[in-house]
């Protein structure tokens, strides 16, 4: 049944490089999306696979994250349409048809049951963003580009390697010859430990330079730079999820085997490498984009940081998985709003933004305030678990030093951002036409009220899913 | 008496020297080539018993990796017109002092690891993470673009001399999903290789610097 995930998109890609209209052609997207988020609410009440030697199922942590990934492809979805109405010179057939190739793969990337699957998932998603990031078609997006698929292949070579590191150590531990999960984990208590722990290091660096933690981000800010302002969103909010994820089955593995507190080390000291170096580098930042990159440095440095800290903070890194994703979208989309109305993204030309575009510009205060854990936003809540486990769980000098790292980051984006919406608008403004219309804020206004809701209130069955995925993750035969 | 997999592997370290040593192009993708090709026959050797499956291996990845890829690469070479790698980032006599200190490493390395009772004595392991080395070596050092996905290919051959490790492990599915993403993400850095060439002329990608903070 889940299999239907993964065709429907597909079929889409297809049906999107057949419409022969280059108006028409986007709205592909936001019908094929609005199925896709049908269907993965269908099969969850009921359709979900049991039994064993299954490829492809919605456990819990796979819920968690493709219902975050297919959300947010929901809202850019929607938002689709109305960036491509403003780009009429551009051919659109491969841009739509890759979009839709791209939510197949992460929900094949997602359900995966299958080591290899898996791999071969990451992989799909890395070579689809390829044309995405080159929608521009501008030397420095070509730049961008270039360096993206280089260190993303070398990442993802890296990631096989260290799936075989895997394979092999099961191979030593004697058993059944399979790469599925269930009869890793199964197994799991035999396996070689040398070659074990080499694994979880070659896969820590292979996904973790897809999550873009440091210091393997360096393709983050050049990508997210010169990426149209929605592909930054789907890649701050769904590829780095993905790679979370993928990151988490072999967590999950190594935890059975009893390395976990090794992993966890190692998880701890990543997450505040990423968000200390997101700290050095967002201070100071004139180009907003890059400033968001940054940002999502950061974040993927609090997920592993919360994994690492164990008990209470893997339901906060999986909550902050949610809440980053669906904030990125906010971030990303008004941003390409305010940079296309300004003709620009640094904060040398942009000022005034509330005052030119009054409901991007607030929006990309909001998402600011959201993204840095003020209250009552959805991402307060999470770091706030995160700390809670840092402080409680016998981490305190972790614990200060996320804290600190939070104050320092909150200080540095806050002198960008409020540089950019306060103030009156430039000159620079005054030459391009571009209005805020309904197509291209509302997506973002919907965003904005997620991410308020999960500050607020936590519904019950979100609850006991994140409790039920983090129970799993942590669980040792 | 030495095992045929082990010449096959001296081959395959001996090329790995060579790629690093030219500074012709056309030998690098050449050597890369052939590189392939003797990997084409590992699992046969490799893997006792002559299947279909490994037949179908052997076959993709001479197709792939000894053929396919190698012709896409010297087609971007002859479009392009440059012949020759100029002033790699790092000479090519230490370029390849360091590709001799890292297989040595690697088979330092690989004897400290347990091995399957199968694959002791072989040089596998070394071969494979020596590959490797040499394969990141390339991508680092080099500034042409077509010199960088030489070394891509390289590494991904590297990982592959591991994988025969696991032949039997690994079901085909996999395997073939590696060989099509391999292909895949070569072809669509091909493609990017292209615009690079449209966009400055040339094919350094000293040129790509302009993003920084």
């Amino acid at each position: 049944m889940e299999i239907a995930l993964v065709l429907l998109p597909l079929a889409g890609a297809v049906a999107a490089a057949a419409v022969p209209s280059q108006k028409a052609r986007p709205l592909v997207v936001p019908v094929v999306s609005v199925l896709h988020v049908a269907l993965f609410a269908t099969i969850l009440a009921g359709g979900v696979s049991s039994g064993r030697g299954v490829w492809l199922r919605l456990d819990p942590l796979a819920t968690v994250i493709l219902g975050t990934v297919s959300v947010l492809f929901l809202l850019i979805a929607f938002y689709v349409p109305g960036y491509l109405e403003l780009r009429p010179d551009r051919d659109n057939r491969v841009f739509c048809a890759v979009l839709l190739f791209f939510l197949a793969m992460t929900s094949l990337l997602a359900l995966a049951q299958h080591l290899g699957l898996l791999w071969v998932a990451m992989e799909a998603t890395t070579l689809a963003t390829a044309p995405l990031l080159y929608f521009n078609r501008t030397a420095r997006s070509l730049e961008a580009t270039w360096k993206y698929l280089m260190i993303g292949s070398v990442g993802i070579a890296i990631a096989l390697l260290g799936s075989l590191f895997l394979a092999y150590s099961a191979h030593l531990g004697g058993g059944e010859p399979s790469l599925l999960f269930e009869d890793l984990l199964a197994g799991a208590g035999s396996f070689s430990r040398p070659w074990l722990r080499a694994a979880f290091v070659l896969l820590l660096v292979g996904y973790g330079t897809k999550m873009g933690l440091a210091p393997l981000h360096t393709w983050k800010p050049d990508a997210y730079g010169e990426a149209p302002g929605l592909v930054g969103a789907l890649l701050a909010g769904g590829m780095t999820n993905c790679a979370f994820l993928a990151l988490l089955r072999v967590y999950r593995v190594v935890n059975a085997a009893g390395e976990g507190a090794f992993a966890r080390e190692l998880l701890v000291f990543m997450g505040l490498a990423s968000i200390g170096l997101a700290a050095v580098f967002v201070v100071r930042q004139r180009d907003i984009k890059r400033m968001l990159a940054y940002s999502s440095v950061e974040h993927v440095g609090i997920l592993v940081l919360g994994i690492g800290l164990g008990g209470i903070g893997v339901f906060g890194a999986l909550l902050h998985a949610i809440n980053n994703g669906l904030t990125k979208g906010i971030l990303f989309l008004s941003a390409g709003n305010i940079q296309r109305a300004y003709g620009s993204k640094s904060t040398d030309e942009i000022s005034g933004a509330i005052s030119r575009l009054p409901i991007s510009g607030s929006l990309f205060l909001v998402g600011f305030f959201a993204i840095t854990g003020s209250p009552p936003f959805g991402p307060f809540v999470s770091e706030f678990t995160i700390v809670n486990a840092a402080i409680g769980g016998g981490h305190p000098v972790a614990g200060t030093l996320f804290l600190v790292l939070l104050g320092i980051i909150f200080i540095g984006m806050g002198s960008t951002v409020l540089s950019a919406v306060q103030g009156r608008p430039g000159t620079a403004s005054a030459g391009t036409p571009y209005k805020d219309d309904l197509a291209r804020t509302a997506p973002i206004l919907v965003a904005a009220a997620l991410v308020l809701l999960l500050g607020l209130y936590l519904p019950a069955p979100l609850v006991s899913l994140l409790e039920k995925a983090s129970a799993g993750l942590e669980a040792r035969p | 008496m030495t095992h045929p997999v082990d010449i096959l592997l001296v081959v395959v370290i001996l090329l790995n020297f060579l790629v690093l040593g030219t500074p012709a192009l056309r030998m690098t993708i050449r050597a890369a080539a052939l590189q392939g090709a003797v990997l084409a026959v590992l699992p046969l050797l490799v893997h006792r018993g002559f299947g279909w499956r490994v037949a179908a291996i052997a076959i993709a990845t001479m197709g792939i990796k000894g053929i396919l890829i190698p012709g896409l690469l010297e087609k971007a070479m002859r479009d392009i017109h440059i012949r020759h790698e100029v002033e790699p980032y790092v000479g090519f006599v230490p370029s390849l002092f360091l590709c001799a200190v890292g297989t040595g490493l690697a088979i330092l390395f690989a004897g400290n690891l347990p091995l399957a009772p199968e694959h002791v004595g072989t040089l596998l392991v070394p071969a494979s993470l020596a590959t490797l080395l040499s394969g990141f070596l390339v991508l680092t050092t080099r500034r042409k673009a077509i010199s960088q996905v030489v070394g891509y290919l390289i590494l991904e051959n590297g990982i592959f001399i591991f994988g025969q490790l696991l032949i039997e492990a690994m079901p085909f599915l996999v395997e073939a999903g590696v060989l099509l993403d391999l292909f895949v993400g070569i072809f669509i850095m091909g493609i990017v290789i292209n615009h690079i060439r449209q966009e400055f002329s040339s094919l350094d990608t000293e040129l790509l610097s302009e993003l920084k903070d």
